[in-house]
This record gives C-alpha cells, structure tokens and sequence, in this order.
C-alpha cells in the first residue's frame, strides 16, 4: 500500500459493510466522495460539507464520525459501515422499521446518518433515555420532521431490542 | 472555493519519531492534521494555506491517559469521548469531562481531539478554560527533546501560540489536587451541542470557614485568547461571599473582560454576560458550603 501522494493517487484498502474495497484516490479526497463516487454508496449524502449536520455520517472501527471530514488515507484499513450495511438480504434492520413506522423520515435526506448515530448509540446505551436520545443525536440536523418521530423511533427501536 | 485534492499531500508515518522527524526536517512546511475537526473545515473551505499534511491520528504515543499519584498525563491526541469516558477524568477534573460533552456533537466527539483544540487555539474553544484554571501543563515534543511549559501564556494573541513549527503536544498534565474544589462550568450560547459559545466559564473554588481561600475564574469568547480573570479572583480570594463582594465581582469582571462584536453576540452583551456568569458562581459557592 502507497501512502504518499505527490502529484498521483493512491492505493487504499478498507473494509465496507463488510467487504475489502480497494480505491485509486487522492490521500486527501473526503471519506464521503470515495464512498459515493468510487464506491457507488451513495445512501451516505452530504449535507453541509462541514461536519455541522450528520448527513454523512458512519461508522468507522464502530464509532460515529462525519465522513466529510475524513480524508481517505485516514481510512485505510478501517472497518466502515454505511447505511447500505444495515439491510440484511433485503430485509430492513430494527432501526429502519422503526423510522418508517413512526414517521422519522420524511424528504430523506438525514435518514442514512440519523440511523447511524442511533446504532451507534444504542451500542453504547441498549435502553436510551429521551435525554440520551437527544443527546446522542444532536450533531445529526433534520429539517421535515421536527425530531419527536425521529427520538420516538429511536426509542422504539430500543425497546424492541435493536442492539443485540 | 473548494479544495482540489490533488492539490496536496498527505503522509501517515504511523510512528511519533517518525512524525517529528519529519516536521524536523522542514520546519513549518508540514501541517499535523489530528482529527481534522478544524483541518477539514479550512480544507473544505479551500482555506487551508498549507499544501503538505502529516496525519497525527490515533498514534498511540499520542492516544493514552496516564494516570500518576501527583498528576495524569492526557495524550494530546484523546478525543472528547476517551475524555468524557474516563473515571479519573469524570471524577477528578469535571470542567474537562464537561466541557468534552458540549464540544459538537458525537460524530465530533469522536474525532475531535484536546490537543487540535488546543493548537486552533480558538478563543471560544470549550475545553481551554478548564485547563487554565487547572494550570494545566504541556509536554512539547520535537526531534530535538521534550519541555514542559506552563499552559498559563501559552496562548500569546489571537490564534499564536508557543509551539514551535517542528513541535507537537504530546500530552497535557493536570495535578491532582482539585477534587476539594467546588467546580462549576456554564456555556452561554444558542444551544448546548455544537453551538459555538457566546461566552463560557470555568470555574474552580474553595471555601474555609466561610472564607474564599482559592478561587479561579476563566472564560471562553471575552478575549482574543482564552482569558484567565486574575483581577476578579485577586478581589475575591480572602473575602466573605456577601452581596457586595458579588456585586463588585460582577462589575470587575465586566471591566476586566475584552470581548468583540462578532455575529454570534455584541461586546457589551459579552460582558455583561461575563459578570452574571462570576456573579451566579459565587452565590453557588457561597450556598455550598452550607
Ligand atoms: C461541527 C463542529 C462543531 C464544533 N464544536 C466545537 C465546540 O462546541 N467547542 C469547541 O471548542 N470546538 C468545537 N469544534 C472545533 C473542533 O472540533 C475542536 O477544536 C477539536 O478539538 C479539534 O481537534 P482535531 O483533532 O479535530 O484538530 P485538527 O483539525 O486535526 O487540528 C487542528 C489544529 O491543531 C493542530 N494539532 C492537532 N493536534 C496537535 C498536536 N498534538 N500537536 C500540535 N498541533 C496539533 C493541527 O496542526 C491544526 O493546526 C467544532 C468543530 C466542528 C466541525
Ligand atoms: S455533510 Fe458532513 S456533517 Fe454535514
Ligand atoms: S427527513 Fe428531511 S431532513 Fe430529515
């Protein structure tokens, strides 16, 4: 693996959902654009590019990080999870039925990272309270919903047993 | 304008020798990128002056919290949550572990590292005042050895610092000997998570049969630097907690404050501010003695 890259991209090797995924990219190409542009992942979505909204949020070695403020040789050898590693052959995850059930998703566009910070904090915390559950979302920013759907699907999700 | 990629560099030499053998060779050419909290900020904004990055990220030498009998050792590049997550921090020296929960939100959290906020040297980062009225010190380290600094002054103007182009943090170190201290941290500002403050306190004091034997005032967003208020804590310490003494703290730290209209707040809201926040600390000093 190269990991210099004066004037030329380089080799980089992570795992995705997964699967080893190897990319020709600039070291300082944003985490994000690899996934999207490279990797084809494009449930991951950018918001506002600068680490204020959560839209691109993953999980990286299984902690919750912006993916646009990751240059890819950061990555390299890491284990990434994107929203696409959350369906199993096709059927939603706990997380994902919750927020359709309870309406925690509306034009869409801070689902992917909205669903990764609560697996990320029901990891941490099975049971979340409602302060928790803001707590553990409040770097992920939502304009349609309002956010009591979102928390409500949260929490639902973990009373229906989402971490284990 | 947006960076283009290909117009920079970036190494990960996975090794802390390697890393400062690297900035030793040309001083100032190499930018440490830790998190990249702040780095991919300026990058995305395509304000990033240098073109050559080194990546400091999770090295180990770097990502440890030593604890000793007289004092721990934060690595400069834990993150907010090892710091948030950590007993001694959590018990010993709360205006840290506070302040680690208020900076963004998680995803910042876990990337964010004490030593970038350092580096930044905001004047309204979170963590800054705790570790003045610690009197934190820092590990400097370079290709050429290592030294120990006061934090006190480490900040020289607005965004300058001490360090030297071919240094890096290598670790902060707290004494242990606060947790006698009533601590008190508040950050005024829209919102709690992410929000940049208007103005934040810490706050450390003690009281001795009724009298203020040590006190420590600092706050975030009143000054080009983070700014320790030695005047108001000279007026304080040695005094009864009355009305009077908070009204003439309240009116001290207001004069002593320098803060700037900027769009988040005006000057003279800032100092008003500061002089409520000195005000609400020692009447919650006083009452906890009682
Ligand atoms: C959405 C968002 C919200 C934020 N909210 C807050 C907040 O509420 N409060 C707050 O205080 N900050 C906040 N920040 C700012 C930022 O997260 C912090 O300043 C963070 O601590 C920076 O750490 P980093 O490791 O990401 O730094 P980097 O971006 O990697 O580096 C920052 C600077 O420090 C230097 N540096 C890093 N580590 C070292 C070292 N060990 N030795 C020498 N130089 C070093 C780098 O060269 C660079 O100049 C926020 C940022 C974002 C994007
Ligand atoms: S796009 Fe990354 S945080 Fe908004
Ligand atoms: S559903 Fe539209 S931003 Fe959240």
């Amino acid at each position: 693996m190269s990991e210099s890259s004066q004037d030329a991209k380089c080799e980089i090797a992570f795992t995705v959902n997964g699967q080893l995924a190897t990319v020709r990219a600039y070291a300082m190409e944003r985490l994000l654009d690899v996934l999207r542009h490279e990797l084809g992942l494009t449930g991951t979505k950018e918001g506002c590019g600068e680490g204020e909204c959560g839209s691109c949020s993953v999980l990286m070695d299984g902690s919750l990080v912006n993916s646009c403020l990751i240059p890819v040789l950061q990555a390299s050898g890491a284990n990434i999870v994107t929203i696409e590693g959350l369906a199993c052959d096709g059927h939603l995850g706990v997380l994902q039925q919750t927020f359709l059930e309870y309406g925690g998703a509306q034009c869409g566009i801070c689902t992917p990272g909205m669903i990764l910070a609560a697996v990320h904090l029901l990891r941490k915390k099975p049971c979340p309270t409602l302060e928790e559950i803001r707590e553990g979302l409040s770097g992920n920013l939502c304009r349609c919903t309002g956010y009591m759907q979102i928390i409500e699907a949260v929490a639902e999700a973990g009373r229906r047993g989402a971490a284990t | 304008m947006r960076a283009r990629p290909s117009d920079y560099e970036l190494v990960i030499p996975h090794t802390l020798p390697a890393v400062l053998s690297l900035l030793g060779q040309e001083p100032g050419v190499w930018l440490p990128i830790a998190g990249g909290t702040d780095v991919m900020v300026q990058y995305a904004a395509g304000k990033l002056g240098r073109r050559k990055l080194v990546s400091i990220w999770n090295l180990p030498e770097l990502r440890r919290i030593e604890v000793f009998a007289a004092e721990i050792q934060i690595g400069a590049g834990c993150t907010y949550t090892d710091l948030s997550e950590h007993e001694v921090v959590n018990r010993e020296f709360t205006l840290l572990s506070r302040a680690a929960r208020w900076t963004g939100g998680i995803a910042n959290q876990n990337r964010g590292t004490i030593g970038g906020n350092i580096v930044n040297a905001s004047p309204a980062a979170d963590s800054l005042p705790a570790l003045l009225v610690y009197e934190a010190e820092l590990l400097l380290v370079s290709s050429r050895g290592e030294r120990r600094v006061p934090y006190t002054g480490f900040h020289i103007d607005y965004r300058k610092t001490q360090i030297a182009p071919d240094e890096l943090i290598r670790a902060i170190c707290l004494k242990r000997r606060f947790s006698e201290y009533y601590a008190h941290a508040r950050k005024v500002g829209a919102r709690n998570a992410q929000a940049i403050a208007k103005v934040c306190l810490a706050a450390l004091g003690r009281l001795a049969d009724g009298v203020v034997e040590d006190i420590r005032l600092a706050m975030g967003s009143v000054a080009p630097v983070p700014l320790r208020l030695t005047g108001t804590e000279r007026i304080v310490k040695g005094n009864r907690i009355d009305s009077w003494l908070v009204q003439l703290a309240r009116t001290t730290a207001t004069a002593e404050v320098q803060p700037i209209d900027d769009i988040r707040s005006s000057a003279r809201y800032r100092a008003a501010v500061a002089g409520n926040l000195v005000a609400e600390y020692l009447e919650q000093l006083e009452r906890s003695s009682n």
